[in-house]
């Protein structure tokens, strides 16, 4: 009984039943499984994330967007005249968070690839983008480079998920994608 | 050396006294703190019912920060104390080491977790459970938490020197209890916990007051996690020990083997500790091959072990229960089990939540891919109410029904309530736990105070659907909480006005809901027996569940935009 020292001293010694043998194995061999389905994902799967990332300060990386958005600026939307930001294809998109908005907004095509980076300029933040339901965790003071491919279009929320304070559920930002023409 | 200790008439245990008024307060006050947590865990559960809404974003904030706070390790952590010093002093027949040291630890608790808690409750530390920085509390938020943390350690020093007491003053016969095993995994988790807790606490509270300058935020997270993790880890090695210490005490369940039980506590202690990078999964600067050798705890070893024990537990009672006759098809020793006796339906509910909802989701969203799909949103905390509150906290509410008259001496008043609270509590965790995880699949996030998102400069809606999510879970959120109530009420009315057992004379006493007690006493056990055919059964179906689950999860994400 679990509850008093084992009845045989010699425990160890003894043969284990054949169902528990074979549970053990299954359960191995499951675990193998899943073990080998991330290595295998990253061979074959369309969705990795790529490791790349950069030490920056918060400072250099507001001044990257920044430059980003005046660049490839198409206009402006709401009443915080937020640029929506339309970059060619294959180029590096620059989002940052902080307290407590996405900044700015991204029109993107469908189908083609960009090099999403993110940061935060306090906080830790949580990209969220809905509905396809892809989460990031966003640090301060680290550039993260993620090569995103949209393959639906439409318009795209972007919340945070990442708890950053009391205005934490005010932070909203969006996603473009037009279909390729 | 002698000290006060008394026989106990259920058990034949010699129980020291000096232990014993120590399991006693430790287990109060992890009651005391459950009720607390748990009636925040319901403000948290109505504020983010659509419909109701109930506080205000910075009380939801510190609220939620408080519950989890209060459960996640004040409540765990003093009834793990409790069961501790239970396996060790009591199951090894020994006094309870250094009581004194037992004590400042007790205190030490006890300070350092009122501390924290009224920090929190000013509302100028909202800053979650996990307090990523750069976010910052108030510096007596740190402290509290170390200060707590060395309570515990004391515990943990209590427990081992007990081991070494028992073992040199031989008051027991070769190996120690399984139990005692399963509580010495516990321990040594906690030892390890605690170490990585102070090693980022400590600099963040010198960050706190100025003396430090800059802590990296990556660098705080994977430390943190080793606290954070490890001491849900802790809960799990202490909840299985809990399991078979049921199993014996109303079965005479023996484990099927003494040497795989006891192996697969040993892998918990070798790799649970690596699922700090469950929580890394999708942050900058940190390799694939980093995430994946410590997300899957290294070949999934740590799983496999949990799956051991998820047949074990069950195999050693159906195999006792076989014994006693119950032989007929698969299930008649399942079928024949005390359903209405709440030691037996906690333990047995908690076994299958634990895994089904707790085990299954926490693997499958640990894997480095999938979790791109799960980060952050509310299936996490679907997963961990699985884990915690339909695992861990069940688990000890049953064991609890067996120590109040055991060792408290004291009837439970309202049997009645006794018999249907583990259901009730059940129910509602398990029903908290699928309709998080479906509203964090439709892409709800967690510690979030508007998912209408109306103070946005910015609009964005949720499908119907994810808000219909949010009012089921505030339905079983309630559900959970009567059971929650139900619990305190019995146990703490029980403590308070139950019949001291030892002054009913012994006929006329109604029999305690573990009326089975003595029948432990006999050598029913599994010795020799191999069919465990029912069990098994019921555990291919869980793997049938299990890698179902798993490759639907792969499908969801390979349908969502290229990511490299």
């Amino acid at each position: 009984m679990s509850i008093y020292p084992p009845e045989d001293r010699i425990w160890w010694s003894k043969p284990v039943e054949k169902t528990e043998v074979l549970w053990v194995t299954i359960a191995f061999i499951w675990g193998l499984i899943m073990f080998f389905m991330m290595p295998y994902w990253h061979l074959t799967g369309d969705q990795n994330l790529s490791n790349e990332a950069y030490k920056i300060t918060a400072d250099k990386y507001a001044e990257k967007t920044e430059a980003f958005a005046k660049k490839y600026q198409v206009r402006v939307e709401g009443d915080n005249d937020v640029p929506v930001v339309k970059p060619p294809a294959g180029s590096d998109v620059y989002m940052l968070a902080r307290l407590w908005d996405w900044w700015p907004i991204l029109e993107l095509e469908k189908g083609k690839s960009y090099r999403l980076h993110l940061s935060s300029l306090d906080y830790q933040h949580g990209f969220s983008l809905q509905p396809e339901n892809i989460n990031l965790q966003v640090h301060p003071n680290y550039d993260m480079v993620v090569t995103i491919t949209p393959t639906s279009s439409g318009e795209f929320g972007i919340i945070c998920n990442e708890f950053c304070g009391s205005g934490h559920h005010t932070m909203v930002g969006k996603m473009y994608v037009k279909d390729s023409k | 050396m002698t000290s006060p200790y008394r026989i106990c008439p259920d058990t034949g245990f010699k129980v020291d006294l000096a232990g014993e008024k120590l399991i006693k307060w430790n287990a109060v006050t992890s009651i005391v703190f459950l009720a607390i947590g748990g009636l925040l865990g319901f403000l948290v559960a109505l504020t983010r019912w659509p419909e109701i809404h109930l506080l205000g974003a910075d009380d939801f904030y510190m609220v939620l920060t408080a519950h989890g706070i209060v459960i996640l390790l004040v409540w765990l952590i003093y009834f793990e104390m409790a069961l501790l010093y239970f396996a060790s002093s009591i199951l090894l027949n020994v006094r309870l080491a250094l009581p004194k040291l037992a004590w400042l630890g007790y205190w030490l608790m006890t300070i350092g977790a009122l501390l924290t808690v009224v920090i929190v409750l000013q509302g100028e530390s909202n800053v979650m459970f996990t307090s990523y920085v750069p976010m910052q509390a108030d510096p007596l938020f740190y402290i509290g938490i170390i200060v707590f943390a060395v309570g515990a350690l004391c515990g943990c020093a209590v427990f081992f020197a007990t081991l070494v007491i028992a073992k040199a003053e031989k008051t027991y016969e070769g190996s120690i209890p399984l139990v005692t095993f399963g509580a010495m995994t516990a321990a040594i988790i906690a030892v390890f916990t605690i170490a990585s807790g102070a090693v980022i606490l400590i600099p963040t509270f010198l960050w706190s007051v100025g003396l430090i300058a800059y802590i990296d935020p990556l660098m705080y997270k994977v430390i943190w996690w080793a606290m954070g993790h490890s001491s849900q880890q802790i809960n799990v090695a202490a909840h299985i020990a809990v399991w078979y210490a049921i199993a014996a005490i109303l079965f005479g369940a023996k484990p099927l083997s003494e040497k795989v039980s006891r192996f697969a506590f040993l892998m918990y202690i070798l790799f649970l500790q690596l699922a700090s990078a469950h929580h890394l999964l999708v942050e900058p600067g940190l390799s694939s091959e980093w995430k994946i050798v410590n997300t899957s705890y290294l070949l999934y070893l740590a799983v496999m072990a949990s799956m051991i024990h998820g047949l074990t537990v069950p195999g050693a009672i159906e195999a006792a229960q076989r014994k006693k006759g119950y032989t007929n098809g698969l299930f008649e020793w399942l079928r024949k089990a005390p359903w209405g006796n709440p030691v037996f339906s906690g333990m047995f509910i908690s076994l299958v939540l634990f895994g089904v909802l707790g085990g299954i989701t926490g693997v499958i969203m640990g894997q480095e891919q999938v979790n791109i799909i799960v980060h952050n949103t509310l299936y996490v905390p679907g997963h961990f109410h699985g884990t915690v509150a339909a695992g861990t906290t069940l688990a000890f509410m049953a064991i609890t029904y067996w120590l109040v008259p055991v060792l408290f001496r004291r009837e439970l008043i309202l049997p009645g309530w006794a018999k249907w609270q583990p259901y009730f509590f059940g129910l509602g965790v398990a029903g908290i736990s699928l309709a998080m995880m479906g509203a964090g699949t439709l892409g709800i996030s967690r510690r979030h105070w508007d998912i209408t998102y109306a103070d946005a400069a910015i609009k964005f809606d949720h499908p119907a659907l994810a808000h219909l999510m949010m009012g089921i879970n505030g339905v079983f959120a309630t559900i959970a909480t009567i059971g929650g109530v139900m619990f305190v009420v019995v146990i703490v009315g029980s403590l308070l006005w139950g019949k001291n057992r030892d002054e009913v004379p012994a006929a006329a006493a109604p029999e305690p809901p573990v009326a089975d007690v003595p029948s432990a006493m006999t050598a029913h056990g599994s010795a020799g027996v191999a069919n465990v055919s029912g069990t098994f059964t019921l555990a291919l179906i869980f793997l049938a569940v299990f890698v179902l689950y798993f490759f639907v999860n792969w499908k969801f994400l390979a349908s969502t935009w290229g990511l490299s």
